[in-house]
């Protein structure tokens, strides 16, 4: 019964939330609005989630978002050094394969998603099964060391998250 | 009082965005290769980007007095767009201009996804014109 009306709770407290920040006023009339399209939305969309990740473990989630947060900080700082400092002759651009242990296409997203948004790393490519991520770097002179930090650092995270 | 804080905080966080943003924009010109020419705007504008909209949280906040949750959505949306984006222009790069033998092993698997054609009845048969069996 309950799942029936509320299929995907998280996400109909999601859409509350962004339509009262869009509204940018707390009123009983914005937020009578945005319960009526957390409670349509999910209900409609439901289709489009067969089997869904179940997150647990929500401290790591505050976790991971904080050492992203701080790593995006730390990212600008040194691509912005790379290229103002840097002469094109001396970077290494390179290519790492990263093999993947996550399995839920849910979890690889946030993994390239964060991977680009981090350190001199682009997430360029999938293989053919999903095994792994084809990660392009700005200047690694050590691909294996790029590599260890992103499995380490984000993917270890991540599958106590999603998995 | 305050308010000279805030303002300096505003200006503080404008020029500190406007210096990551320039950067970036500079990276796109002065980067050797495409693909090294696609970091400089996934990093360096983000936190240029984001510099821009605590100034403007700060203003209207602490100098206007109605505060405003718009940067928050705005943070969240490139969030999610600038990787995707990133990815599809890394995606049509290697399509067009890398070869497969360029690239590293892709671990067990065949190969990358978007040299990975045949099985995806991407390629057309020459003698039949249809997709190659």
């Amino acid at each position: 019964m309950f799942s029936r009306i509320l299929p995907h709770p998280y996400l109909t407290l999601l859409l509350v939330v962004v339509w009262i920040l869009l509204q940018n006023t707390v009123s009983l009339g914005s937020f009578v609005f945005a319960l009526i399209l957390g409670l349509i939305i999910p209900i409609v969309t439901k289709p489009y989630w067969p089997d869904r990740p179940r997150l647990k473990n929500w401290p790591m989630i505050v976790e991971y978002a904080l050492v992203v947060l701080w790593d995006i900080v730390m990212a600008n700082i040194q691509v912005a050094w790379l290229i103002l400092f840097k002469r094109n002759a001396n970077m290494r651009p390179n290519w790492v394969t990263v093999p993947l242990e996550l399995r839920t296409p849910e979890a690889i997203t946030v993994l390239a998603g964060t991977i680009t948004m981090t350190p001199g790393t682009v997430s360029s490519d999938l293989s053919s099964e999903g095994h792994s991520l084809l990660v392009h770097c700005l200047h690694a002179p050590d691909p294996d060391a790029v590599r260890d930090e992103i499995k380490t650092r984000y993917e270890r995270r991540l599958k106590e998250i999603f998995e | 009082m305050l308010s000279q804080i805030a303002e300096i905080a505003v200006a503080f966080f404008l020029v500190f965005g406007g210096i990551f943003g320039l950067v970036g924009s500079y990276g796109l010109i002065k980067l050797g290769d495409p693909m090294s020419r696609l970091h400089a705007p996934t990093k360096a504008t983000t936190l240029g980007v984001g510099g821009v909209l605590i100034a403007s949280m700060i203003h209207a906040w602490l100098l206007e007095g109605d505060g405003s949750f718009h940067e928050l959505l705005i943070t969240i949306f490139l969030f999610l767009t600038a990787p995707i984006v990133a990815h599809f222009i890394a995606k049509a790069h290697i399509h067009r201009h890398v070869a497969p033998e360029e690239l590293p092993e892709a671990g067990a698997d065949r190969g990358w996804a978007v040299h990975d054609v045949d099985s995806a009845g991407g390629q057309v048969d020459k003698d039949t014109g249809g997709p190659r069996a």
